[in-house]
């Protein structure tokens, strides 16, 4: 099995939610942590189901997610 | 922080200075990531004339040049001219290229010079207040038309290929992965590179002209509006044609023309 990690940079974050949205394993919960604009960020909670699409990473406008799939799921 | 950002953008001026939810940091990151595929990151220059999406490569730890409103594309043509080892983006939005630089894109691409342009179009004009842009669909309540957009939208995809652009691609950001190859392809591709890019804007268009405020569900709302035409389909009626539309690899590019007739007249250039 492998194991996603997934930072969430938050002076980058601008709250706008998209990844929350977007995510296909619902990875993504609204939090109650301040980003460096005020609102609220948002937390990797699931990170077992995370299946290492990336998407988040491409559809961040601010760049501000950075996910990192162990190597194993490039062996299989 | 994503982690193309510490070669290719300067962190040191982050954050961008694009709302929440907008699209173009979404364009920047395809690419940057395009860019790192073909890795040419010295050979590049871009260009840029004023708007919100012009902004996006001034971000970049490249040649950027930015430019006046609505003049990228002259700019691009004689850096071009002047250096054609250069590999030249420009970066516009739908002011820039389609209402104020309209004319300059039509030569443009009748020269089919040797540029990539990516056209970000957002409905509006956002960095000025939600003024009604060219592009603005029918029917749209704007600052500029209170009592909804009375005029047609102008395609920029169809003006393009109809005075000759040689690729011509379309895209939302609902589909980052297929823009991120479209702008290699249009990197790649020797002649005028069109390709038109459908974000949000979820502050200054948001409800009035997408009927969405939140930016994944507009974003969600050109995943379902729009359509990728395969051979033999029925064409859906009021959906937006996305995907590769004109490839021609056929045709000479501007500077090679030059240079031939340069060269059957024995005269030597630089």
């Amino acid at each position: 099995m492998d194991m996603a990690k997934i930072t969430i940079d938050k002076m980058g974050c601008k709250g706008c939610d998209i990844c929350i949205a977007i995510c296909p394993k619902k990875v993504f919960v609204k939090s109650k942590k301040r980003n460096g604009y005020g609102s609220n960020m948002p937390e990797a909670q699931n990170v077992k189901d995370c299946i290492g699409c990336r998407l988040c990473e491409r559809l961040c406008p601010d760049g501000a997610i950075d996910v990192e799939v162990e190597a194993i799921r490039d062996e299989n | 922080m994503n982690k193309l950002y510490e070669k290719y953008i300067k962190t040191d001026l982050l954050p961008t200075l694009f709302c929440p939810g907008c699209g173009n940091g979404i364009v920047q990151i395809a690419a940057i990531k395009a860019i790192d595929k073909l890795g040419i990151q010295d050979e590049m220059a871009c260009v840029s004339g004023i708007g919100c999406s012009s902004w996006i490569p001034c971000y970049f730890k490249m040649d950027v040049m930015h430019t006046m409103h609505g003049r990228a594309l002259p700019f691009a043509e004689g850096l071009k001219l002047a250096r054609p080892d250069k590999k030249v983006m420009v970066f516009t939005g739908d002011g820039d290229c389609l209402a104020i630089g309209g004319n300059h894109l039509l030569h443009a691409a009748r020269r089919n010079i040797d540029l990539t342009v990516i056209l970000i179009n957002n409905y509006i004009y956002g960095m000025t207040g939600g003024q009604k842009s060219p592009s603005t669909p029918e029917g749209a309540v704007t600052k500029t038309s209170p009592y909804g957009a009375a005029d047609i939208p102008l395609d920029g995809c169809e003006l393009a290929m109809a005075v000759g652009a040689t690729y011509v691609a379309r895209w939302t950001t609902a589909h980052p992965i297929q823009l991120e190859k479209a702008i290699e392809e249009g990197l790649t591709h020797k002649g005028f590179s069109f390709i038109e890019v459908l974000t949000q804007c979820p502050v200054q268009a948001g409800q009035k002209v997408y009927g969405f405020k939140d930016p994944a569900e507009i974003m969600n709302m050109y995943k379902e509006t729009t359509y990728v035409y395969k051979e033999g389909m029925e064409i859906p009626k009021g959906k937006t044609r996305i995907g590769l539309l004109k490839h021609d690899e056929d045709t000479t590019e501007y500077i090679d023309r030059i240079e031939a007739r340069l060269e059957s007249q024995g005269i030597k250039r630089g």
